[in-house]
């Protein structure tokens, strides 16, 4: 069809917001590539930082970032995984307890970081972590009653807890009626059919959702403010009741509590590179993996 | 799977909940005389059932969730109202209405927790979340529809793949790497654009939410334009319709609900995002309404700057706490809403 008059205008008020988004996106990019890609050297990654924390590495930042994700993930994917199974494979399409089950989900989606920071803190830290102490430890020094990456995880378990759901809710769904059929009729239960039939199907849009949450888990701050993250540590966590550096929480303390921003800019847009390449390779590695798995499910 | 001698049945039919099916089975043991014939007989194995019956009950895990997280968080705020010890610190009073405390003529509104006599109120913080959401939506409604509209409808559907993954990148940008982004580039260029007072202000808050709101709203109504039936678009053309007119007057009127519910959830993420106020929005609590360029506090960012050095069961902990209360009703309620909406959109457009 010609375009005409008026039709050139919204097509180019349209299109310059995007123009202007896909800009401040690559001005985005470019700015922390070239800042920050050229502090990457293999001291930077494998060292601890300086006790300023402008000079050194970020090695115990990139391990507590990846000992939380590993705990929130073993930790969250069951849980989200079956109830992505209920919801496809047993709750009937109009069932109420589904409908609700779909709202909660839905509605944890957009509950605020900072909110689920406060949850953490008075859930996991002062409730279970206390009533852990009373029961096991009796009176004393807190043990389990003080932030940790373990409620820091178990946190972010439930902050990310959406994100598996609806994936795997998704993939569970492309997988066709006709292998459930097959299954069933060659006499397989119900939960044979799920986990010999299904779930192997899915595994690729699972394998998407466990991903998309561990990346939306790595890059989280505000949950994990008051339920363990640490400004600075000497040490590594190495017990489930350790205080941990974490990716986010460092870029924060460098850019807001520095004392000498100007000096610390070089560490801070290494730091930032390495968030963002993790965070993107791992949504890159789901977009893939999405694909292909939606690819093989129709050939 | 539902009792005992049923031959198994596709899943088509056999939709009964979980719950009723085996709880059935556990009721009514086949008796020898119901038991039909060898072969086809079938019993799923106990260890299956009660699999099944774990599956079940971690699918209840979000709605316990979503009640453990308000319970949890009312917890630590609510003693507020019988504690003697908050009484003796702070009038309920004065965290809702301005007061003229000593050294001011006129009654004011005033959050200065910390000090000789800690001021705890919450209304200049509400006015900053509500200012920064509401510049932040200025920028990001427009952006985002007008994306989604140049996406939907303009672009070829080769680059309309390529595009919209690129969008939604954003979307996967760690929002405390767009807070430094707000701090340490937006607000250099806003100052030597518009001069402004303070470096740190409303607008450069704004901006920075802006990035994280735009994917957000982009998809929702990207999505719903796309699900217009493409019949309503083939009409309007018959009918010798221009792509403005079919673009502005049949395909969005038809996706308003779809791209409401996105407008919904930008806000919902707006007032509840942390990390960008937090280090782009300067952190002041003044009461300026309405002037874009000062320096500006909000609830979320009051909550994590705060809460680190408060003690515990301290009055200061209890309205920290009750902040989260009320931007948890808060977002529960706009969640809700967008929720509503894509329901009834959904529904709508099946219908046709």
């Amino acid at each position: 069809m010609k375009l005409t008059g008026k039709d050139w205008i919204l097509a180019g008020l349209t299109g310059f917001a995007l123009l202007l988004v896909l800009s401040l996106l690559a001005i985005l990019l470019s700015l922390v590539v070239s800042n920050g890609a050229p502090m990457v050297t293999g001291e930077f990654l494998t060292e601890s930082p300086s006790a300023d924390m402008i000079h050194g590495g970020i090695f115990p930042a990139i391990y507590g970032t990846v000992f939380l994700t590993l705990l929130m993930t073993i930790a969250g994917v069951p849980v989200g995984v079956a109830t992505a199974i209920y919801l496809s494979e047993y709750a009937s399409p109009n069932s109420k307890i589904a409908m609700v089950v779909r709202l909660a989900v839905s509605n944890l989606a957009g509950v605020p970081s900072v909110v689920f920071g406060l949850f953490g803190l008075g859930f996991f830290v002062l409730f279970v972590g206390g009533t852990i102490d009373d029961v096991v430890y009796g009176p004393g020094e807190p043990i389990f009653r003080k932030p940790n990456i373990l409620w820091a995880s178990l946190t972010l378990a439930v902050l990310t807890l959406p994100v598996v759901i609806v994936t795997t809710e998704e993939a569970l769904r492309t997988v066709p009626r006709d292998l459930r059929d097959a299954a069933l009729g060659l006499g397989a239960t119900r939960f044979q059919t799920i986990f010999k039939v299904v779930l192997p199907n899915a595994r690729g849009g699972i394998l998407t959702g466990v991903i998309l949450a561990v990346s939306r888990g790595a890059g989280e701050v505000a949950p994990i403010m008051f339920c363990g993250a640490a400004n600075f540590l000497p040490y590594l966590p190495s017990d489930l009741r350790d205080q941990f550096m974490h990716l986010g929480y460092h870029v924060y303390a460098l850019a807001t509590q520095s004392p000498n921003v100007d000096a610390a800019r070089p560490t801070l847009y290494g730091t930032v590179f390495v968030l963002l390449s993790l965070t993107f390779l791992l949504n890159l590695v789901a977009v893939l993996i999405r694909s292909r798995s939606r690819a093989a499910l129709r050939g | 799977m539902t009792t005992a001698g049923a031959t198994p049945t596709s899943p088509v039919d056999d939709v009964a909940p979980l719950g009723r099916a085996a709880s059935a089975s556990f009721a009514t043991p086949p008796s020898a005389a119901t038991r039909p014939p060898l072969g086809q007989s079938f019993k799923t194995p106990l260890s299956h059932r009660i699999a099944e019956r774990v599956i079940q009950g971690l699918a209840f895990t979000a709605i316990a969730a979503i009640v453990l997280i308000f319970v949890f968080i009312a917890r630590e705020a609510l003693p507020m109202f019988w504690e003697h010890g908050f009484a003796e610190e702070v009038r309920l009073a004065d965290l809702f209405a301005p007061r003229a405390w000593r050294g001011y003529d006129v009654p004011v509104y005033m959050w200065q927790p910390v000090g000789g006599v800690p001021k705890f109120n919450i209304v200049p913080l509400f006015i900053g979340s509500l200012k920064v959401t509401g510049l932040a939506m200025l920028f990001s409604v427009p952006i985002g529809i007008g994306c989604a509209i140049f996406v939907a409808l303009y672009l070829p559907e080769r680059a309309r793949e390529f595009v919209k993954p690129v969008v939604e990148l954003l979307a996967g940008v760690p929002s405390v790497v767009l807070g430094f982004f707000a701090l340490m580039v937006l607000a250099t260029w806003a100052q030597d654009a518009f001069g402004f007072q303070f470096r740190l202000n409303a607008v450069v808050a704004a901006l920075g939410l802006t990035l994280a709101i735009v994917p957000i709203i982009f998809t929702i109504s990207e999505d719903a334009l796309q699900a217009v039936p493409k019949s309503l678009h083939d009409a309007a053309l018959a009918l010798g319709a221009r792509k403005y007119q079919i673009a502005l007057r049949v395909v969005v009127p038809a996706a308003l609900p779809g791209i409401a519910a996105g407008v919904i959830l930008g806000f919902g993420r707006a007032i509840g995002e942390t990390m960008i106020v937090l280090m782009a929005s300067g952190n002041a609590a003044v009461m300026e309404p309405f002037n874009p360029t000062s320096s500006v506090r909000t609830v979320t960012a009051t909550i994590a700057a705060e809460l680190g050095e408060v003690a515990n069961g301290d009055p200061h902990w209890r309205v920290l706490f009750l902040l989260g209360v009320l931007l948890f009703t808060v977002t529960f309620f706009l969640n809700l809403a967008s929720a509503i909406v894509v329901r009834r959109l959904q529904r709508k457009l099946s219908a046709t």
